[in-house]
């Protein structure tokens, strides 16, 4: 089965070792995995900021970069979030575009929606000795229904518990540019977050979007907490939560 | 009302600061968002009957000049008095006329948002008329001389605690800190204004088309003897608040109060259908009905139009992350929370309200909850875009936006830049890998930001592919 990987910006610059085991669950599925290397961004920063034109841009830039991959999987609720829900509206202008863009809205996938639902994986090599608790990324609940997947992949893992936190589907307050334009506001939200995650007592929270994973980690760290791990859902499932020498 | 939208900024930092507000508005997260969320499940098919009410609604608003008038027909036909306004000045003017023909000097009023567009109790009073508001929480926010800041929980930004000073101090009565003991104490304040209230004024939840009704959902009494006591009452109500029949009120009555306070359906719903009729025991003698525009029609013209199926009850600030801590008053007019951040530009102008719809992470929690579906999020997206169509966003924040669809348009130059950022960031980040302090200071004011871990996916992945290809 051939998979295109929509990387996305933030797993590029950031933690690109997402990517990296992103790829070794999907080749251990039996998937061929295709990276196209022109890739870049999805276009959200701009759609969701009003330049609805630099938005657009991006986006007929990836449809015309994964036109031939039979699936394709990100990393990221927001970015698989980005294109199955918002492309159409986005180059509505562009109806010559439209088979296309139907096209990719219906094989895009996000990474544990698409272990579970379309490989029905039931393994993971990864391991983990402790507790993690789960946050839902706002846009992967709720654009997407990404909820029982990644839980049900985790507790696959072996030595891993789960213990969810009280308010695991509230907004970690990044929303994006709204993280710097609303700093304050930002800042109080995530520390809220913050709490709900150290009362949970777990040994880290795994999650399954970058933004929100900067957005929590910055906060937990400056709060002083050096303990709790913020780990994306792909690192854990993929055994790679520590960078290769 | 006068529109502080523009002061969003100071107003929500400032009430960042305020330990009373978020304990407030932490009590009324717990109710509400719990309150809603247990009623539902009462409904086995609400995702259904959420879809039929955003129906019912757009039906509705695709229909507004045949509804309203045959609102009309039938109100007069019952002994109503209908009026037109099309802006919030003549709202004002009409009351006023009616008060003035009818030798009114007290004015006791139920909650009505139109009138705080209007600023209707300001006006009246300027014009020697004394306005009581009766609703427990408009009275107590007028006793403190403030604006609502929720819609259905007008005072929700003060604690017991407060309440209990504010009516110590102007009822001149021993503290109370017990709340039964602090609402019967307003409501002895209140009960001689009912008695000698010569007019009463009344917003409306819904028109009804086929009987001319005017109808509202209240939990305290008050709504009911305003409208039933004065001998003139006055209701006024927006053209978007129509609805063909008494079955369609009564259908999104279902999602109307469990989506506000989580009731099942709330202790009073009071439909008023013509003035007092020679064999009626109560009512008003003249009963008017007020229709208003103030804006309501071109919002229907544009691609804002969803906004219009709002039903006012609350719950897209009870669950909006930014509203649950900071509160209503920031949003600086009438309608605050997700709802607030469309209607607020759609009413006054997009360039009144700039922050308004950038002030939301789009979690779509708003969207959500919605009881008709309205896509809180997308709407705030399009006010966004008008705004950058608009040149309204600051000159370094569209040379960003330009900046990065330039550079991510362009592989070459993206691979190279972030190549370079990803060594800086990691450099900079040092042995604990995080940066205490970026450019501009937004992001880092009251967060580390996680350095990056020194190179960019793309060539972790490209020397693989390479190690790959000699083996």
């Amino acid at each position: 089965m051939q998979v295109g990987l929509f990387v996305t910006c933030l797993v590029d610059l950031f933690r690109p070792r997402i990517g990296l085991a992103a790829i070794k669950l999907l080749e251990d599925a039996g998937c061929e995995v295709i990276v196209p290397t022109s890739q870049t961004c999805c276009g959200q920063p701009g759609y969701n900021s009003g330049d609805r034109k630099g938005a657009q841009l991006l986006a007929r830039k990836l449809l015309r970069e994964f036109a031939d991959c039979v699936y394709v999987v990100s990393p990221s609720g927001s970015c698989a979030g980005m294109i199955k829900a918002h492309y159409a509206e986005l180059l509505a202008e562009f109806p010559e575009l439209k088979p296309e863009v139907d096209s990719l809205t219906a094989r895009t996938w996000e990474l544990t929606d698409f272990l579970i639902n379309v490989l029905k994986l039931k393994a993971v090599p990864g391991t983990f000795a402790g507790t993690v608790t789960y946050h839902d990324s706002c846009s992967g609940l709720r654009e997407l229904g990404v909820k029982s997947q990644p839980r049900a992949l985790l507790s696959c893992v072996q030595g891993l518990t789960i213990k969810e936190m009280a308010t695991p589907e509230q907004c970690c307050g990044f929303g994006g540019t709204f993280s710097i334009k609303y700093e304050d506001i930002s800042t109080r939200i995530a520390d809220q977050k913050c709490s709900d995650i150290e009362q949970s007592a777990a040994d880290a929270v795994v999650l399954g979007d970058l933004g929100c994973m900067l957005n929590i980690e910055g906060r937990l760290r400056r709060r002083g907490d050096t303990r709790t791990r913020v780990l994306h859902v792909a690192e854990v499932l993929g055994g790679m939560t520590e960078d290769q020498a | 009302m006068e529109i502080k939208s523009a002061q969003f900024k100071q107003a929500a930092s400032k009430n960042l600061d305020n330990p009373h507000l978020l304990r407030a508005l932490t009590n009324l997260r717990g109710r509400m968002v719990g309150g809603r969320a247990s009623s539902i499940l009462e409904l086995d098919n609400y995702e259904d009957i959420r879809e039929g009410a955003k129906q019912v609604r757009d039906f509705a608003l695709a229909h507004l000049d045949y509804l309203l008038e045959e609102f009309e027909r039938n109100a007069i036909s019952r002994g109503a008095q209908v009026h037109w306004a099309e802006t919030a000045q003549e709202v004002n003017q009409l009351v006023l006329d009616i008060a003035r023909r009818n030798q009114v000097r007290k004015i006791i009023k139920s909650k009505s948002m139109l009138g705080e567009e209007t600023d209707l109790n300001a006006f009246l009073q300027a014009a020697g008329i004394e306005v009581r508001e009766t609703d427990l929480g408009e009275y107590i926010i007028q006793e403190a001389g403030e604006t609502p800041s929720h819609l259905i929980a007008p005072a929700v930004h003060r604690t017991k605690e407060e309440i209990s000073e504010l009516f110590h101090i102007t009822h001149k009565l021993p503290r109370k800190t017990d709340i039964g003991e602090m609402t019967r104490e307003a409501r002895m304040i209140l009960r001689p204004h009912f008695l000698t209230a010569d007019m009463g004024i009344s917003g409306a939840n819904f028109l009804v088309a086929e009987t001319g009704t005017s109808m509202i959902v209240t939990n305290e009494g008050n709504g009911r003897m305003t409208t039933t006591m004065p001998r003139v009452h006055v209701a006024i109500a927006g053209i978007e608040k129509v609805l063909p029949t008494l079955e369609d009120v009564s259908f999104i009555l279902r999602l109307l109060t469990r989506s506000a306070t989580g009731q099942s359906i709330s202790n009073y719903l009071s439909f008023t259908t013509g003035p007092k009729a020679p064999n009626d025991k109560d009512g008003p003698e003249e009963f008017h009905i007020i229709i208003v525009d103030a804006g309501r029609t071109r919002v229907l013209a544009s691609d804002l139009r969803e906004a219009l199926r709002c039903i006012r009850c609350g719950a897209c600030m009870n669950h909006c992350p930014v509203y649950q801590n900071i509160g209503g008053h920031p949003y600086g007019w009438v309608y605050p929370g997700p709802i607030g951040a469309v209607l607020t530009p759609a009413y006054v102008g997009l360039e009144n309200a700039l922050d308004l719809p950038n002030a939301s992470t789009l979690c779509n929690q708003c969207g959500v909850v919605c009881p008709v579906k309205i896509p809180l999020p997308d709407l705030m997206r399009k006010l966004r875009e008008k705004q950058v169509e608009r040149g309204l966003r600051p000159w370094y924040e569209t040379a960003g936006l330009k900046a990065w669809s330039w550079a991510a348009s362009r592989p070459g130059v993206y691979a190279f830049a972030s190549r370079w950022g990803a060594r800086l960031g990691h450099l900079i980040g040092g042995r604990n890998g995080l940066i205490s302090r970026l450019p501009g200071g937004g992001w880092t004011r009251g967060r580390d930001m996680p350095a990056p871990h020194g190179s960019t996916f793309r060539d972790l992945y490209a020397s693989r592919a390479s190690k790959n290809k000699q083996q």
